[in-house]
């Protein structure tokens, strides 16, 4: 196996961590993953800080370069290595194209993340991991607001027509969505993407990449 | 070639944001204002351009977006001159330390400096009285967030490094707000991000922009 090229400092539990896992498997690249033990509460302490000033999973390090922020951090390893790789999920080279990646992704971080996240967090995260029951007055909220969201892609995709949410290319904006529905389509919740079906075609394609396929099983959170 | 359509009115933060932008590169642009008092923004006409119903919204021939920070980088990226490169594609560490920070501005001081806006200008204009608890835990908050900035900017002159970027302008749609109420002294306790701020609002391009602003 080739020596790794950059560390990941979180693991793929982390839906953030998973989502720079998924651009380093589409690209190819080599990486090392190092734990961050988040119950030890080692994302607070001074060594992780300095590669995460907000003491966040995940950080990451490519040589004398050290990011953190998931999106950013994925978005430099699809810019940096995609050219060798033969894939392009940013489509800088076509301004048209390269718009609609970045809408659906600002997209996928301030309306489909805040609406699907806590769902994660309440029926997987705090029950298996802290002991904490699901607090169903949350998980009822969420999925509220998330029908609307979702009502508004199955809109997008039914007109488009589009094969993926940018075009009919798979992007980095669909690349996204997949750590948070991942989990979310590990619980009885996924039962709702089945009102949506040009949403619930479109996730099938998307789960369908080698990449997302080879990371999922060590993304999942056992108590 | 026609000027690309802003839609929104120009003191709505995500809207400042498009037109601060627009106003660096120095490309023609028209606002068309979308009504928010009367709920235009959730009219048929409003959500064919942003199926969310927010603002703004963009044109730009037949390309249409939607999401500030994503036709902001459209504009930067499409209009960009050898003098104005605020996104730095071409370099992939430069573009990306423009990336973190930019992310740092939606997921940590928007949040935090958005409610103490909301509640101080906006609650106020439909009659209502500010939420002072929830004023004082914003400013707890952004306080918290402020130390990190304190830090990165001790270090350099904008959040990206030596280069002023649309990660540092991004932060301005808020902060000129903020800077109009009796909290701007919170900034006196972080002497680097005072020093930023007044750096950013004497740019010709943000001066043009907040000149049309009301004096609160």
């Amino acid at each position: 196996m080739a020596p790794p090229v950059v560390t990941v400092f979180g693991t793929a539990n982390f839906a953030n961590a998973a989502r720079v896992m998924a651009c380093l498997e589409e690209v190819g690249v080599e990486y090392e993953v190092v734990e961050v033990d988040y119950m030890a509460k080692e994302h607070k302490g001074a060594e992780h800080l300095a590669r995460n000033p907000l003491g966040q999973i995940p950080a990451f390090q490519d040589g004398d370069i050290k990011l953190f922020e998931s999106r950013a951090i994925a978005k430099y390893v699809l810019r940096k290595y995609s050219k060798a790789a033969h894939v392009d999920l940013l489509r800088e080279g076509n301004p048209e194209e390269a718009a609609m990646v970045d809408v659906w992704t600002e997209v996928e971080a301030h309306t489909y993340f805040p609406a699907i996240a806590p769902i994660f967090y309440e029926c997987v995260v705090y029950p298996a991991t802290h002991g904490i029951p699901t607090n169903q007055k949350v998980v009822d909220e969420s999925l509220e607001k998330l029908k609307k969201v979702l009502d508004v892609y199955e809109a997008h995709l039914s007109r488009s027509k589009y094969l993926y949410l940018a075009g009919d290319f798979f992007s980095f904006a669909d690349l996204n969505h997949f750590p948070f529905t991942f989990h979310v389509m590990t619980t009885p919740h996924a039962s709702l993407f089945d009102s949506y079906p040009h949403v619930k075609a479109w996730w099938e394609r998307v789960m369908a990449r080698p990449s997302l396929k080879k990371i999922s099983p060590d993304m999942v959170i056992r108590a | 070639m026609a000027p690309v359509k802003v839609f929104g009115p120009l003191l709505s933060p995500n809207v400042t944001r498009v037109i601060l932008s627009l106003e660096e590169v120095g490309v023609e642009y028209e606002i068309v204002n979308v009504d928010f008092n009367t709920g235009e923004h959730k009219s048929p006409q409003h959500l064919q351009r942003n199926p969310f119903g927010q603002l703004p919204a963009f044109q730009d021939g037949e390309l249409m977006l939607f999401e500030s920070r994503a036709i902001s980088r459209h504009v930067l990226r499409k209009y960009k001159t050898s003098e104005v490169n605020l996104l730095r594609e071409g370099n992939t560490s430069e573009a990306a330390l423009v990336d973190v920070w930019l992310d740092v501005e939606a997921h940590q001081y928007d949040p935090a400096i958005a409610p103490i806006i909301y509640q101080l200008i906006v609650v106020p204009m439909s009659g209502g009285t500010p939420d002072q608890k929830l004023i004082d835990e914003s400013l707890e908050k952004m306080k918290k967030v402020l130390d990190v900035y304190e830090a990165q900017l001790s270090k350099h002159k904008y959040l990206a490094g030596d280069f002023v970027s649309l990660a540092d302008l991004s932060h301005l749609p808020y902060t000129v707000h903020f800077m109009a109420t009796p909290f701007a002294s919170v900034l006196d306790s972080y002497p680097s991000v005072k020093a930023w701020v007044h750096d950013l609002l004497s740019r010709p391009a943000v001066q043009r922009v907040i000149s049309q602003f009301p004096k609160y």
